[in-house]
Parts: structure tokens; sequence; C-alpha cells
């Protein structure tokens, strides 16, 4: 188990290329501590590591890890205490629109039906109603959610919830989607079935994507590189890439060679 | 087929009214009446202590067609309306100030509390003695009393706005404009409209408080003089046209209700 620095230096010095097909997001030495008590809460330290474009990346890490919080930074939701997050050139001052976020919760507005939920980052931006419709009702059919438009978010199943949000978090056409957790409320076969659908959409709109998660087998099948973090405060303990060829079939989750990466995962968590 | 379809909804929706007791109301306000008439009738009362249904309908009538009633419900009505518009606007305002800083709120809370424990009959003779007994004084009397519970639950509805989903607005890049807009109001709604409901029957007895305390002319007003005549026919009639104006303020609210909250309404939440 020879991790860490080798590992590590791979991802940290990468150029950024502009405009190719380098690097989406560069993040150096971010450290976050809380303001609690005398020395505060050390939440997160000395994380670097960059994504390049159209990678599929997944955040490993038992509770407390700091996962989410590291994806808020990434977000700009947070400002880091120390370091920084660098997207195209630039260090990231708050949340941008082609950063989208999918939440733990769906996070629907209850009084907005399906596609008055997913058209309302268009309606933000002052952009016309039917262009909106239009391109919200692409999404519809892309999350497979036709015929549900004009439901309201009560009469979703969780499942349907997180469509939704996945839906919501697309409109904007992103070019990085962050998902904390997205998963994590919904029973382990509709959970299955969502991650599946999730690299449908990821392969068919090509996004740079950045998923926090604490389930093991979930982030092999998924991700082109899973990062593990330590207990709090967290630290990237193991920087690994996932070289399961793609597209990703649901019985690859029963190979061997699933099994082995999922192996060093969990011994890597501790 | 339609025919059948709508002579089934149609069902459904007569025994939906059942259900919930719609029916009840009239049978109890038929019984309610059938008693005070076998009161007034058998109790051996005078009618300028408690005069019989007929008598209060006759009285009511006339008052209706010499015009009284209508004048005196017109001027009532104003100071209820202007009240509640004029307590709603303070109450949101100060709500919405007060919800985004508890500072300012810890600041003025003594105050609110304490405007509270003094009853507003008390108040409101100092206030016809600043205004004068025309129309301003009862208006600020009506608006006084609005304004506690819509304030109150205008502080509580915009506190109870999920935080996930104003970090939704913020990842959204929402303006704080769009934030109120989008978030804010429709999210305190359903609250506020709770404290409205409180408030528009409140108004009512707040514009009575003022009439009473000193006016010539509205329905408090039209109470006295037929206390002072011993016409307590007319006394019932206010009364009841009281009732009726804030009964009919508390279904207006409730229908503002259901067409703004529909989202909230279970499709069969009728049982």
């Amino acid at each position: 188990m020879n991790l860490s620095n080798s590992d590590l230096e791979m991802y940290t010095e990468t150029p950024s290329v502009p405009g190719g097909n380098g690097t989406a997001l560069v993040v150096r030495n971010v450290n976050l501590t809380f303001p609690d008590g005398e020395q505060g809460l050390h939440v997160l330290s000395d994380i670097s590591f960059s994504v390049q474009t159209e990678e599929f990346v997944c955040i490993l890490g038992p509770s407390g890890s700091g996962k989410s919080t590291l994806l808020r930074v990434l977000a700009g939701l947070l400002a880091p205490t120390q370091g920084e997050v660098v997207y195209q050139g630039r260090e990231l001052q708050g949340p941008r629109r082609e950063i989208g976020f999918v939440f733990q919760k769906a996070n629907l507005m209850p009084w907005r039906t399906v596609l008055e939920n997913i058209t309302l980052p268009l309606e933000l931006q002052h952009i016309p109603n039917s262009n909106a419709e239009l391109q919200a009702q692409e999404l519809v059919n892309l999350v497979g959610l036709d015929s549900f438009e004009d439901s309201l978010p009560r009469d979703l199943s969780g499942g349907m919830e997180q469509r939704v949000a996945i839906a919501r978090a697309l409109v904007y056409d992103p070019r990085i989607l962050l998902l904390d957790e997205p998963f994590g409320a919904l029973d382990a076969l509709t959970r299955e079935r969502m991650g599946s659908e999730l690299l449908r959409i990821w392969q068919a709109r090509r996004k740079t994507v950045l998923m926090v998660t604490h389930a093991i087998p979930e982030s092999v099948f998924l991700a082109d590189r899973v990062l593990v973090l330590s207990p709090r405060p967290g630290k990237i303990r193991l920087d690994m890439s996932v070289d399961l060829p793609r597209p990703r079939e649901d019985g690859m989750r029963y190979t061997v060679e699933f099994g082995e990466i999922a192996k060093r995962l969990r011994a890597a968590i501790g | 087929m339609d025919l059948i379809n709508t002579r089934k909804i149609a069902l459904a929706s007569h025994q939906r009214l059942w259900r919930r007791g719609v029916y009840l109301v009239p049978i109890s306000v038929g019984l309610a009446i059938l008693i005070w008439h076998l009161i007034a009738r058998y109790g051996g009362f005078p009618a300028f202590i408690l005069p019989s249904p007929a008598l209060v309908w006759t009285r009511f009538l006339r008052a209706l067609l010499d015009g009284r009633l209508a004048y005196h419900i017109a001027v009532t009505l104003g100071e209820v309306l202007a009240g509640l518009a004029l307590g709603i606007t303070a109450a949101t305002t100060l709500g919405y100030l007060l919800a985004k800083s508890e500072t300012f709120e810890r600041f003025l809370a003594p105050y609110i509390v304490a405007s509270q424990s003094i009853p507003i009959v008390a108040i409101a003779p100092l206030l016809v003695i600043w205004f004068g007994p025309g129309l301003f004084s009862k208006v600020l009397i009506c608006a006084l009393i609005v304004f506690f519970p819509v304030l109150i639950n205008t502080i509580v509805g915009l506190r109870s706005v999920p935080d996930e989903l104003r970090d939704l607005m913020r990842s959204l890049q929402a303006t704080s404009w769009q934030t109120f807009q989008y978030l804010e109001v429709p999210s305190a709604l359903p609250v506020f409209l709770g404290g409205l409901r409180i408030g528009a029957t409140l108004a009512v007895i707040g514009a009575v408080v003022g009439e009473f305390v000193g006016a010539d002319r509205g329905l408090g007003f039209l109470i006295n003089i037929g206390r002072g005549q011993y016409d307590t026919a007319l006394v019932f009639v206010a009364i009841f046209t009281l009732v009726g104006m804030a009964l009919t303020l508390y279904g207006l609210v409730v229908l503002i209700e259901t067409r703004l909250l529909s989202w909230q309404q279970r499709p069969d939440d009728s049982g």
C-alpha cells in the first residue's frame, strides 16, 4: 500500500490547456477550517488534485471525512481557508453557471411542476420561456421522465426526484457536474439503476463529473478515477484510476477485476 | 361513457361533501335559530331583552330598505379593508427585516411583545384622542390588531425556508430579489396566509372597538345607538352583520389559500 506521493504528483502539476482536451479543474493545497472553539475544526487538509476534461471522478470516504465539504468548495459555495481551486486558468471565486451541482436531497421546489423545476435555472437567467421549455423537455426525455412533466414533486418517488435534480443541473449545459451523494437516500436496487442511468446520461452529454459517495461498488462502477479521503481532517489517501472498459454493463459489477478494485479501495479507507 | 363518468364524478363529489360535513352547517344553524325562537316565544322575555328571530329579521329588512345598514356596512368595511392593507404592509415589511436580522429582532422584540400585552381597548381611546374620531383612528386600530399575527407568521414563514433551497439558489447565482421572488415568497406563503386568516377576523374586531370609543357611523356605532334606544333587534342585526363580514373575509383568505397553495393538497385529501 505505497500510495501517496508518487501517485499524487501525476495529477497535481498537470498544466491547464485552455480550450483543449486538458484539465477541467485544478485543486491546489486546499485547506479548510471551520470556526469552532479555540482551534477551529480542521476539515480539509492540504488537498491537491486535478481533473481532466470529461473525466468521471468519484470522491470516496467515510462519513465526516469532509467529502461533501470538498465538493462545496469545488462548487464555489464555500471558500477554502488556504489554497485555491483553479477553473479555466482562474481562481474560483464563487458559484458559476458552468459548474452544475446536484445535492444530497433532490431539493425540488414543491410548488413547481417537474418541468418548472427543470426550467428554474433558465428562468433565473431570463431565458425566454419557449426556449427554456424546449431545452427542459429534451432533458425530461434524457432522464426518462416523459409524461411526468406536469407532476408535482410530492407525486414522485425518491429516484424520480433525483432524476429531476440531475436534469435541472444539466439544463445550463454546464461543463462540470458535481454530485453530492445524489443516490444516498435511495434503496439499493434503485440506487444501482440510477448509477447505470447516470452513466448513460454522462455518455450522452460528455461532462466532467465529480461525485461524492460512500458506496465503494458505486464508485468503481461509475468512475474513471477514485479519490479516497481519510477521516477528518480529510486528506487524499489514494488516487486510483479504475481501468475497467467502457461502456460499462451492469454485469461488470460481479467480475473479478471489479472485486479487486473494490478491495483495494476498501483497504485504503481503513 | 362520458355521461357515466360525469355521473360518477358528480356522485363522488356529493359523497365527499357529505364526508366533509358540509351539510351539517345549515342543519346546525337551523337548529340554533329554532332553539332561539323557542326561548324567545316561551321564555317570557320582553322583546328589548331577547327579540325573536322573526323580529330581528323584520328589523334587518327595515334597516336594509331605508339604506342605513348599507351605509354603516360600507363605513366599517372601509375601515377594515384600509386597516388590513396598512397592517399587512407594515407587518410584512418589518417581518422581512426581522427575519433577516436577528440583531434587529432582538432590538425590537421587547416593544413588539409589550404592544401585545396591552389590550387594544386600552389603546383605542388614546388613538382617538390623538387622531380624532374620524376614519383614520379606526384604520390605525385595525392595522394595530392585524399587525401582530401577520408579523409573527411572516417571520416564521421566512425562517422556515429550507437552507438547502437557499444553497440551490446560491449555486444558481440567483440575485437576492430572485431569491425573494422564486423562493422566499412561495415558501413562506402557507404560514403567512395562516396569519392573514387570523388577521382578517381580528380587523373586524378592531373596527368595532374603534367605533365604540368614538364615532358617528359604522356598525359599532349602530350597536351603541340600538342599545341607547332599547332597539335590541337592531343590536342583533348589527352583530349578525359583523359576523357575516368576518366570515366573508375569512372565506376570502381561505379561497386565496386554496388557489395559491393547491400544490400542498393531496389529490384525495377529502377524507
